[in-house]
């Protein structure tokens, strides 16, 4: 093989170039198509999680639909929605949003089972109202395992924007399709490694808010 | 576009000759991703359902659980088709069944692995009480009460391939991702839109599958407690 896997001038030409596919440009477009579905996903599933906590029988049948879209290929949806939203960031974002979903709704629920039924009686005896008792004692607990899965839902995220690529619409996913039909590595290499950092930054950032937002767990650990 | 267009291209899809002979026909593409797929899958729980039981029963090697998990989920499937099929080289289907593979071991691995460390400690106690050797206590105790976490694995891992195999389309491979990549690179609308209902169809049918493999593999008395 005489191509080298990574021709560094290139990259020192193509971080930006001013062009709408220079690797700067390539990676903001990646992270809003991959952060939208997370914090959205986020937003939607507390509630629907809270529900699915407080009223037994919705858990298995919301479950059981965010098992299937799950199961659906990405791919698959970005072409199905083409046709309703066309080549646009949108097309990615929402099948994204749905699998954020698939994810984050049973960590919320699983979050809200957490807590001991001795912490919920003895914040009812302390005189905390529901709404207040929700935000002040059971959502701290549910915590960690929420934001568990929000590791994994922003995870996937990233690795799956690219997958838009095929669409016109993959962030750094279009450097495999330039590497693929040039037969050039560096793109390729330099989109993997973009993709796989950009995953690891925001699974530290996830950690570092868990740290935060729960502090009594550092002391007893 | 409305949904009047949506059907019309249905019609259009299903109802065209052109899919339903020669290279292209329906059932072949989808026999090529079910051969692919099934491949890959039975290839990857050869490697992944021993090792994680393996690694369950010891306890040694949990590293490489946790690293193939992670791994799994933040590389991104096209950026690793398309390197390793330029890589290895084009024409033959080893190249594109790699990748494959290598992204159905992680979720069998890990929810192996769960399934056999997650056992209740008295379980594992008694059965070592009752006499039973080391591997005894693995298949007979253990494994049984593992069994729904082997299953979701194997039933993510299905879930995967299915989506990657369809993915690979772009990479060469045939299967019903062909529609899907064809359609966009013709702009034939229709063909993209009734490819990429075969394989939701598909997807749902392993889901299925699966679901109802659980209700007949799995012990009544393990399911009755999760």
């Amino acid at each position: 093989m005489d191509e080298p896997l990574v021709r560094w001038d290139w990259i020192a030409r193509n971080w930006d170039n001013g062009g709408p596919t220079s690797v700067k440009v390539l990676l903001e477009n990646h992270i809003v198509m991959a952060f939208v579905p997370v914090v959205a996903g986020l937003l939607i599933a507390i509630p629907l999680g809270l529900a699915c906590a407080r009223y037994r029988w919705l858990y298995q049948p919301t479950v059981g639909i965010m098992n299937v879209v799950y199961s659906l290929p990405s791919l698959a949806l970005f072409s199905i929605l083409l046709s309703v939203t066309g080549l646009t960031q949108t097309t990615v974002i929402i099948p994204l949003t749905l699998f954020s979903l698939a994810v984050l709704i049973p960590a919320v629920v699983d979050g809200m089972r957490s807590v001991p039924d001795h912490v919920r009686q003895s914040a009812v005896a302390m005189g905390f109202q529901p709404v207040s008792r929700l935000l002040r004692v059971e959502l701290p607990i549910a915590v960690p395992v929420v934001l568990a899965g929000l590791r994994v839902a922003a995870v996937s995220s990233i690795s799956l924007v690219s997958v838009g690529a095929l669409i016109g619409q993959g962030g750094l996913g279009y450097l495999f399709i330039d590497g693929w039909q040039r037969q050039f590595y560096t793109p390729i290499v330099v989109g993997i490694v973009l993709v796989v950092a950009l995953a690891l930054v925001a699974d530290l950032v996830i950690i570092v808010a868990q740290r935060l937002l729960t502090p009594w767990a550092r002391r007893t650990s | 576009m409305g949904e009047e267009n949506l059907v019309n291209w249905l019609i259009e899809f299903f109802g065209s000759a052109e899919y339903w002979s020669g290279d292209d026909a329906i059932p072949i593409r989808l026999l090529q991703h079910l051969e692919y797929s099934f491949l890959a899958f039975a290839i990857a729980a050869l490697i992944a359902v021993p090792l994680g039981l393996l690694i369950g029963h010891t306890g040694r090697g949990a590293v490489i659980v946790v690293v193939s998990a992670n791994a799994a989920r933040a590389l991104p499937t096209l950026g690793l088709l398309v390197l390793v099929v330029l890589l290895i080289g084009v024409g033959t289907l080893w190249p594109v069944l790699i990748p494959l593979i290598a992204l159905a071991v992680p979720p069998i691995l890990v929810n192996t692995y769960e399934g056999i460390r997650g056992a209740d400690p008295d379980l594992r106690d008694a059965a070592y009480g009752m006499g039973l050797r080391g591997s005894q206590v693995l298949f007979r105790a253990l494994l049984p009460v593992a069994l729904p976490l082997i299953l979701l694995g194997l039933r993510l891992s299905a879930i995967t391939v299915v989506a990657t195999a369809t993915v690979a389309a772009y990479v060469g491979l045939g299967g019903l991702g062909r529609y899907i990549i064809d359609g966009l690179a013709t702009k034939n609308y229709a063909e993209v839109f009734g490819g990429a209902v075969l394989v939701v169809l598909l997807a749902l049918a392993v889901q299925a599958g699966f679901t109802l493999l659980n209700r007949v593999i799995v012990s009544p008395g393990v399911r009755q407690v999760r």
